[in-house]
């Protein structure tokens, strides 16, 4: 608890520069990853993380090689050299999917997990080979598999930090053109936009997002950084922008526990970590986000019949003021359950909510309509029966089919339907079973 | 017009049918003879995939029922065969055209059970009879589409079924390939089976099928082919949608409600 | 001695997983196969932390319901959440890596595990633990265990060969004939999860993953017969794990890396000569249309 607060305070400069540039690096690569996600292409960026591993460690023999000759003296763990190894390994691995789903019978998804588990392979290889061999630096460079903050300078940091927030300049002044190809590629196309240049650029900034995201989460975990976050955005909202500020504030806050994971335990790995608060991020999302989340879906379809109950109890209260035409007439939940069937204690629930709204009386054991009870009743029958006219007359369903079709109906449409529908019909007095229907103000 | 038979081969009883909570078929209600070849006509997005699916009870059924001679589907499976779009599987897929038509024969052998010399014969003889007995070996991507339709057909005879529900089996091929179907068909009616196909073109259905059901989201038409290719009956069935029952799909989608009350 | 027991050991796993792979890539479920391959892991190391040992069969199929709770997930998260498969796979996968991570750097000290095995096994040490019944010497365990997951899936095979062979080729027409496609599909998923568990800590989650994937894909490129197809698998797996294990010896390197090497070093073979016999085709092709021009 202690080291939360100590790293809450933002008192070490250290941990100021590591938390800025893990929250950079969050938001960069959740801000590509909205259009990586929207475009279907998850695991092609799980593909492109894990085919970094042999373009670093190449990188680092290379340059390592060179150092021993002594035509450089840069280290071979330095961030610009491991970037552009993992860099040209991982377009290399995306060509390749693309060749082998394009020029043979195998699917895409294959192709994938073939590139991807190989070059890790390869990488993995090349790794016990650096490690087996003479280098000075060799130590900490297996830190890439699954994160670790503490591993970098501030320097580096700094450096993943600034390309973090290049891709986010880049993406936002492209953020008209990539909406449409994301919405519709073929679309775009016809509009004249340069659609293979602009995949081509996307794709780069995707590889250089994954690169950078990588330090924080590991190879084995990119995805996570790279989807997650618009996942659980996706939740929130149907609209673009919204989505990715949402996404940006996941990955930033993502980013933020990495850094103090690796404040709090340097020598553990944040990788996981990170994924485990985004994957938090995702489950409270799909569970309680307003309109998609399972807990509103949950609650809209309890309103709905609750809805249906009442509604159906103020029609059979209606339907017996028809047949008696005394529509207050106070009736017993007997009379009630004998127009329609129903279990008896939802019934009584049902009428003592409905008189709490005002829409029943009650008078001692029997209950009674209101006016404005009446005027509901009147309207639920009246949509039950031009439902039924509309699916005789337009529809072509034989009368004695129309019924329960209509008790559904008659409690979902809205009064603008409702109006279309009495214009389209040209206000019928009659029902296909000869009975009157209910006028609007009668 | 929607004309009823005694005894039908099938009898769907007001089936609403919906994907993701938003109806696509209303309240269909037919019946059609035994003995038939019939088609299931109507424009794109009609519901006609989506009718055969729910007979076979593929998607299932917000409300109603399906009868196929008489009983549910679970006790007739056995009676039941399908042919399905061309498209709907992967023809990269490592068999022969023969290994495809002994599939039909699976359902008959049950669990475990291996595939006998009878049953090669009678993938053989299928073959035979869709005229493609000397194409067996042959790996299925190399086949053409009419072979391939014709590597289908052949799955569903050697089912020896009675009812056959077929999905648009005259598309993408030859006219060679339609017309060598059409006379199978007739061959498979001459011998009490009953047809269900879903077809688009207006031109071949008159002569084609016996008994034709026009759908657009709902039943236009259900009745023998001469009466029911009425100018009215087309123009009801290509006439454009029923907006009102469109946005009223739509708001039962959008606001989760339940297709019938329970 | 050792040099047998580790390729006898990498054969059964190529074999098992090859086996396995080769329906999950007509599937096309070859990320599935991928995701739950990661996914075991917490099972996994929960399973040893409970039993405290790496022999209970009980723990191995607990932690191969891991693998099949993800299949689960994916498709609940996709169908109920709304959730696109592609990312329903990275988000399950990767979460319930993490956790398996946490665990595992977390118990590190009491458990047998750490966190560079997760990923590349110790197929070099394998041979080093062996099975002892009654005082008896019974070779390596890992041979013990991933050559039962063999005799499993391929009696799975064997006994299911009809309704896994329809239900990948045509899912809507098995159902019609009454074979019940989920019913073979959790099965199958149950067969990789438990092969995956088997072979994890012999060979690491990346070469169980390769082995799944790049066996058949190459295979699939080189025959049209389904049954040739599995056998052809089990083949060039076999081939990648010798070539691989005396490559990774002469370079003093990751064994399992190696043998990854070799897998897409078959593969590249398998497509050059996919990519020749199209060619040749097409040019055989051109050729009767000119004769039949001319």
């Amino acid at each position: 608890m202690n080291s939360l607060i100590e790293f809450l305070t933002f008192d070490d400069p250290g941990v100021r520069a590591v938390s800025l540039g893990a929250m950079l690096l969050g938001i960069g690569a959740a801000v590509v990853g909205c259009f990586t996600f929207l475009r279907k292409r998850a695991l092609v960026g799980d593909a492109v993380a894990h085919a970094v591993l042999p373009g670093v460690c190449l990188a680092f023999i290379l340059v390592d090689f060179m150092g021993s000759l002594g035509w450089t003296d840069i280290s071979p763990k330095h961030p610009l050299a491991l970037i552009v190894g993992a860099f040209v390994s991982s377009w290399i691995s995306l060509r390749l999917i693309d060749y082998i789903s394009f020029k043979s019978r195998i699917k895409e998804d294959t192709a994938i997990g073939l590139v991807l588990s190989v070059f890790f392979g390869i990488g993995i290889l090349l790794l016990t080979l650096i490690q087996h061999g003479s280098s000075a630096e060799k130590a900490g460079l297996n830190s890439i598999l699954f994160g670790r903050i503490a591993a970098l300078t501030a320097g580096d940091v700094l450096l993943f930090g600034a390309v973090a927030t290049v891709l986010v300049f880049i993406t936002l002044m492209l953020y008209k053109e990539f909406q449409l190809m994301s919405f519709d590629e073929e679309f775009a196309a016809v509009t004249g936009l340069p659609v293979r240049r602009l995949e081509l650029t996307l794709t780069t900034l995707t590889v250089l997002a994954v690169i950078v995201a990588i330090q924080a989460v590991g190879v084995v975990m990119t995805a996570a950084i790279l989807i997650t976050p618009p996942a659980a955005a996706r939740y929130w909202t149907e609209r673009l922008p919204v989505m990715i500020l949402l996404a940006a504030l996941f990955g930033a806050l993502a980013g933020l526990t990495g850094a103090y994971a690796s404040f709090a335990a340097p020598r553990a790995p944040t990788g996981p970590w990170i994924v485990i608060v985004l994957t938090g991020f995702a489950i409270l999302s799909v569970l309680f986000a307003p309109r998609r989340g399972a807990l509103a879906r949950q609650l809209r379809q309890r309103r709905n019949a609750g809805r249906i109950r009442h509604e159906n109890i103020l029609k059979a209260l209606f339907h017996l003021g028809e047949q008696d035409d005394d529509f207050y007439a106070a009736r017993s939940s007997d009379d009630i359950l004998a127009r329609r069937p129903m279990d008896g204690t939802v019934l009584r629930r049902g009428l003592e909510q409905l008189r709490r709204h005002g829409y029943v009386r009650r008078e001692g054991a029997a209950w009674a309509l209101t006016a404005e009870g009446r005027m509901r009743g009147a309207r639920i029958t009246r949509l039950h029966r031009l439902w039924e006219v509309y699916l005789t007359q337009y529809v072509g369903i034989a009368p004695d089919h129309v019924h329960d079709d209509a008790e559904t109906i008659e409690h979902i449409l809205t009064p603008e339907l409702e109006h279309e529908l009495e214009a389209l019909l040209d206000h019928p007095q009659i029902d296909p079973h000869a009975r009157v229907i209910p006028q609007k103000h009668g | 017009m929607n004309v009823a038979v005694d005894n039908p081969a099938l009898e769907i009883h007001d089936l609403t049918i919906s994907y993701n909570r938003r109806p696509v078929l209303w309240d269909v209600d037919l019946t059609i003879p035994e003995g038939a070849i019939v088609g299931v006509i109507g424009p794109n997005g009609a519901g006609k995939t989506t009718l055969i699916k729910a007979v076979m009870g593929l998607v299932p059924a917000g409300s109603g029922y399906v009868q196929i001679y008489g009983r549910p589907l679970d006790e007739v499976r056995e009676r039941i065969s399908y042919v399905p779009q061309r498209e709907s599987v992967d023809w990269d897929f490592p068999a022969s055209a023969r290994d495809v038509v002994l599939m039909g024969r699976y359902g008959k052998l049950g669990l475990f059970r291996r595939p006998r010399r009878a049953d090669r014969d009678k993938a053989d003889e299928c073959l035979h009879r869709v005229g493609i007995e000397h194409l067996g070996d042959r790996q299925i991507s190399q086949l053409s589409g009419g072979q391939q339709q014709r590597v289908f057909l052949a799955r569903a005879l050697a089912q020896d079924a009675d009812f056959y529900i077929m999905d648009e089996p005259f598309t993408g091929v030859d006219a060679a390939t339609e017309a060598a179907i059409v006379e199978i068909l007739r061959g498979m009616r001459a011998r009490g089976r009953t047809i269900l196909a879903v077809h688009h073109d207006l031109q071949s259905a008159l002569d084609y099928f016996d008994w034709v059901v026009l759908l657009n989201m709902r039943l236009v038409a259900s009745g023998p082919a001469d009466k029911v290719f009425t100018a009215e009956l087309l123009q009801k069935t290509y006439g454009g949608k029923l907006t009102l029952l469109s946005k009223v799909g739509n708001l039962l989608q959008k606001e989760e409600f339940p297709t019938r009350e329970t | 001695m050792n040099d047998f027991w580790i390729i006898l050991i990498g054969v059964l796993v190529a074999a098992t997983c090859g086996l396995l792979g080769s329906y999950l890539i007509l599937r096309r479920m070859a990320m599935v196969g991928d995701a739950i391959a990661h996914a075991v892991l917490p099972g996994i190391v929960i399973a040893f932390m409970i039993s405290e040992s790496r022999d209970s069969i009980p723990m191995l199929l607990g932690a191969a319901a891991v693998g099949l709770l993800t299949t689960f997930l994916i498709e609940t998260l996709h169908r109920r959440g709304m959730l696109q498969i592609d990312a329903s796979i990275g988000l399950t996968y990767t979460s319930l890596f993490a956790l398996g991570v946490i665990l595992a750097s977390a118990f590190a000290g009491d458990v047998d595990l750490d966190l560079d095995c997760i990923l590349y096994g110790e197929i070099a040490l394998a041979p080093l633990y062996t099975l002892d019944i009654g005082g008896v010497d019974m070779g390596p365990r890992a041979v013990w265990i991933v050559g039962g997951a063999l005799i499993l899936v391929l009696s799975f095979i064997f006994l299911g060969y009809k309704e896994l062979y329809i239900t990948t080729f045509d899912p809507a027409y098995a159902a019609i004939i009454g074979v019940s496609v989920s019913l073979w599909h959790y099965l199958l998923m149950g067969a990789v999860s438990l092969t995956t568990v088997a072979a994890f800590e012999s060979v690491g989650a990346i070469l169980v993953v390769a082995f799944l994937i790049a066996p058949p894909a190459a295979a699939y490129l080189l025959t049209d017969n389904f049954k040739h197809m599995l056998l052809l698998t089990v083949l060039l797996g076999s081939l990648a794990v010798v070539g691989g294990y005396y490559l990774a010896a002469w370079l003093d390197a990751s064994i399992a890396g190696a043998m990854a090497l070799c897998m897409g070093l078959v593969f590249c073979a398998a497509f050059g000569l996919y990519r020749r016999r199209l060619h040749i085709a097409s040019k055989s092709l051109t050729d009767q249309q000119l004769a039949a021009r001319g």
